[in-house]
């Protein structure tokens, strides 16, 4: 009997649940009565933009998921893809942008806790993990609280959880002020015959409950992340979840062993929407029912409500439908890793979806609508407008000031301040640390030689300015990145943060992104395998810049052929793989030496993106190169600047005085360093393919050089590049 | 070599020293979980890296009171030869088995970055093997290991030669600035008076191969495959 726990459904407590009243209207027509309080929250639940994909669906749609190696694109926990040797690379990024601006820490770590989850639920063992992160101004008085204690969190959970963080990206912008940007990626290791699956098989099989107790932490969270912030955000603190990585390192251990027993017939997490949304989604991908007794499920507080334990989002909890024959198994070793295990249903033939909580039934819903009936919306969308014309730039500045400039602010500056408090060398398989283009981490279980690239990227300000090429340019850059130390790029997850999807401009700029990332993706032979949308980032209306973060996985099938950015020895020749560079729109030299944005986005020609990164990897794997860096932000100069950084040795160099050949941010572009003996041959083959290269000096000495134009030595480079980061953090404890 | 790897629920470099191991002395070592009641009798027993228990309480604590660890001390006690390593160092400052406590690093963050260690004595049955690579690049990765003894205990330790490493510089210059976390007297490891039980807070198992960029974490493991020779 459906009883309704004498709360009275009201326009408001619909309007509550982010339900609007079509939806509602939709929700009696398809259960055909008023439904339950708990039955409510299940629908808000299943039906808020985190987890319905309600205005995204129809342009996630137009994405590339398929290609020879992917075994599961998205739909799952994460990607799935073929490394050979029967292995497969399990990864996806998913964002924690909401609760990690309400309170940092516990934000970010559950967002690390939330996307190892999702890796080891598939059986998977996580061995890397980056982030992409998002702060407003540095000058902003909130800023560097929430770095501290984003930094911290993202350290906090995967340092004790034990997988080493490769990568990232750190980045500053005023329009992050009130929306930052929390994007975690894992990516975990499996043999790809025994991939875990969440689509429950069997009739009248125990449902488990495993892992830690569910609280009220949480509760709401996805329809909270499904919203945007206004002036009352500090009362929503409540929802926040808090992680503990303890209790998630031994889930991982108890899952991987007890998958190995053959006991687990399909598993899948509770991450956001928690209970309901996991129980629901292995009984529709099923294409059975499911049973849940509420007063079965381990709860750490008092009193509880079916509702409350429907919606929690409280952290390291798994669900799982098991052999019945090896329960006691099962159970054995969840005891081992002290951890709650408990039967709190059963799977059923009639597509139900039943939740019983003290004798009474207080929620019965058809378990296939839930998901498949989900609202989608093609909301409407309007002209985008036109990027701002470039103005006239004086070419006459102090290159070396530039530079200098540009290596030491904000957005150039070193990122070890950050990177330092990652364990990045746990495992013992980090062949390349974060700093370089790629992280690189060397693969187990194989011949010793294979390991995997990892790389994330987006550039929002292009992307602003023009999102079709802007979603372009965040894939190719983040395949340059793996090409250029050594890798072959195999597939990609994108974690598209935007704005409101319900203003007109906002939705058009999201689809021309999807479609210039679609674009780049199937042209460069990159499916996106998974992937994650959060929209509605705005705060008193003001959203943020649009960023598409591409995380990239790679492929070298000997790591002791990868190559790294930094100068080797005197006498190599360096040389540009590329065009000239020329354009100067929304470069980071018009940003932060003239203080302009303006411009269109550099043009991203796929065409030569796939050519140059080919000869690149072609080079590398003939052992023809010694060094090897991309170009992005800043170009040619701070690229160069880069190199000899982290050599600490400089460069005599042969440059132009044109500030679009220094500065410019041309795609498709590599620097590379040879020695004198193998630069016949690698000039030939660039000629061979047709790829455009020119010699640019040697490397040597102690300065940057460029006769006639600018001097700058190394010691003070690295000196503006190290300081900004702990200078502008080491000023908190000072206020 | 027979050895022996603690195993906590949380640690999560165990898995690192279980390849050195195996790597370094060509024998898997045996795993002893924190809840069972038998250490079979071994040459070297080892207590690895992370986070046991979650650190909660404090780093090493309650690990330090798990039945295991009884069988640990009772080796240790026996003169049998007990290694250390982060958390691990950190369990055994907690037993009593090692003087001094890790305190939270200086920074007050966590701090995972490639080091220079200098040992300081190279007779004790860990360090025999560093003779000629005084100096060398190690990394450390931690958030509690701010190395305090009060001045007596110092004096104990220097005395009885009982600092294994120090933090160095490059040139193997023991220098505040080559100090990461504030230890006092940059002291990264230390035995018992009798010699025969290490800690350390740096990781030597995650410099064994060329795919570690060195293999000066190697020599500890050669000491020790020399010492029970």
């Amino acid at each position: 009997m459906l009883k309704n726990q004498n709360i009275e459904i009201t326009p408001e407590l619909i309007a509550s649940h982010g339900l609007n009243e079509e939806e509602y209207a939709k929700i009696l027509e398809l259960i055909g009565r008023e439904p339950t309080y708990t039955e409510l929250g299940i629908f808000s639940a299943m039906w808020n933009e985190h987890c319905s994909y309600k205005s995204s669906k129809k342009w996630l749609k137009t994405l590339p998921t398929t290609g020879d190696r992917v075994i599961h694109g998205p739909g799952e926990n994460a990607g799935v893809v073929d490394i050979d040797d029967g292995q497969a690379v399990v990864f996806k990024m998913e964002s924690h942008n909401h609760p990690s601006y309400i309170e940092p820490y516990q934000g970010a770590a559950t967002g690390v806790g939330g996307i190892l989850r999702d890796v080891f639920t598939m059986g998977a063992r996580p061995i890397a993990a980056m982030n992409a992160l998002r702060f407003g101004a540095p000058d902003h008085e909130k800023t560097r609280h929430l770095v501290s204690g984003v930094v911290a969190g993202v350290g906090g959970y995967g340092n004790s959880f034990g997988v080493p963080t490769v990568g990232g990206e750190v980045e500053f912008d005023p329009r992050y002020n009130g929306n930052i940007l929390v994007n975690a990626f894992a990516a975990g290791l499996a043999d790809a015959d025994k991939i875990f699956l969440c689509a429950a098989k069997g009739v009248g099989l125990p449902i488990v409950y495993l892992g830690a107790k569910t609280g009220r932490d949480g509760v709401g969270g996805a329809t909270m992340a499904s919203a945007e912030f206004g002036d009352d955000i500090d009362e929503k603190r409540p929802t926040v979840q808090v992680g503990d990585p303890f209790t998630e390192k031994c889930l991982l251990e108890a899952c991987l062993e007890l998958m190995q027993t053959g006991a687990v017939i399909s598993i899948q997490d509770m991450g956001a929407a928690g209970l309901t949304c996991s129980a629901v989604e292995m009984g529709a991908q099923g294409n059975l029912g499911v049973e849940l007794y509420l007063d079965d499920v381990p709860t750490r507080e008092e009193a509880m409500t079916a509702y409350e334990m429907m919606l929690s989002e409280s952290q390291e909890r798994m669900l799982m439908v098991l052999d019945p024959e090896k329960e006691d198994v099962a159970k054995a070793i969840f005891h081992k890793w002290d951890l709650d295990f408990a039967i709190v249903g059963k799977t059923t033939d009639d597509l139900r979806f039943r939740v019983i909580h003290e004798g009474t039934e207080v929620a019965n819903l058809p378990i296939k609508d839930l998901g498949d009936e989900a609202p989608e919306y093609d909301r409407p969308r309007a002209a985008y407008p036109a990027p701002s014309a470039l103005g006239e730039i004086d070419s006459n500045i102090d290159v070396a000031q530039a530079l200098l400039t540009l290596v030491g602010n904000a957005n150039g500056a070193s990122r070890r301040w950050v990177w330092e408090q990652y364990d990045h060398l746990i495992q013992g398989n980090s062949v390349q640390v974060p700093g370089g283009d790629a992280g690189v981490v060397r693969v187990e279980g194989a011949d010793g030689k294979k390991a995997l690239a990892f790389s994330v990227d987006v550039t929002p300000r292009y992307c602003e300015a023009n999102p079709r090429e802007g979603g372009k340019q965040a894939v190719a850059e983040c395949w340059r990145n793996l090409s250029a130390v050594g890798a072959l790029p195999l597939a990609s997850t994108d974690n598209l943060n935007f704005g409101n999807p319900e203003k007109p401009e906002i939705m058009e700029q999201f689809s021309q992104a999807i479609l210039g990332i679609g674009d780049a993706c199937r042209a460069l032979e990159f499916p996106i395998v998974s992937g994650n949308v959060s929209l509605y980032n705005e705060t008193n209306g003001i959203g943020i810049l649009p960023t598409p973060a591409i995380g990239g996985v790679g492929l070298l099938k000997d790591w002791a052929k990868m190559m790294t950015l930094s100068f080797k020895e005197e006498g190599e020749v360096i040389l540009l793989i590329g065009e000239k560079g020329t354009h100067l729109g929304q470069s980071a030299l018009l940003r932060d030496c003239f203080n302009r944005i303006e411009g269109d986005a550099p043009t991203v020609d796929l065409d030569k993106e796939a050519k140059h990164g080919a000869l690149i990897r072609e080079l590398i794997n003939q052992e023809q190169l010694t060094a090897c860096h991309d170009l992005s932000d800043g170009g040619l100069v701070v690229a160069l600047a880069e190199m000899a950084m982290k050599g600490k040795i400089g460069a005599q160099l042969e440059l132009s005085n044109d500030l679009g050949e220094l500065f410019g941010e041309d795609q498709a572009r590599y620097i590379v360093t040879v020695k004198s003996d193998n630069l016949e041959s690698v000039l030939a083959a660039a000629k061979a393919q047709n790829v455009p290269v020119t010699q640019l000096g040697t490397v040597g000495g102690d300065k940057l050089e460029a006769k006639d134009i600018f001097a700058v030595s190394v010691a003070e480079l690295s000196d503006f590049h190290e300081s900004w980061f702990p200078d502008y953090m080491a000023a908190e404890a000072a206020q | 070599m027979k050895s022996a790897v603690i195993v906590f629920p949380g640690l999560n470099r165990d898995r690192d020293m279980i390849a050195a191991l195996e790597k370094v002395t060509g024998e898997k070592p045996h795993l002893a979980w924190h809840g069972d009641s038998d250490l079979p009798d071994v040459d070297l027993v080892v207590v690895p890296g992370g986070f046991s228990y979650g650190d909660y309480l404090r780093a090493g604590a309650i690990a330090a009171r798990s039945p295991m660890l009884k069988r640990v001390k009772e080796h240790a006690d026996r003169g049998g030869l007990t290694l250390g390593v982060c958390n691990g160092f950190q369990i055994l400052t907690e037993t009593g088995l090692l003087p001094g406590a890790l305190m939270r690093n200086r920074d007050l963050k966590f701090l995972c970055k490639v080091i220079h260690l200098k040992a300081e004595n190279t007779t004790s049955p860990f360090t025999s093997a560093y003779k000629g690579h005084e100096a060398f690049p190690c990394p450390i990765a931690h958030h509690d290991g701010n190395y305090f003894i009060d001045p007596d205990g110092l004096k104990a330790l220097e005395d009885n030669s009982q600092i294994a490493f120090r933090y160095c510089d490059e040139n193997g210059n023991v220098t505040l600035e080559a100090n990461p976390n504030g230890s006092i007297e940059n002291i990264a490891g230390i035995t018992n008076k009798q010699g025969n039980v290490l800690g350390m807070m740096p990781h030597p198992e995650n410099l064994i191969e060329a795919a570690h960029g060195g293999i000066e974490g190697r020599y500890i493991f050669d000491s020790l495959v020399a010492a029970v020779a």
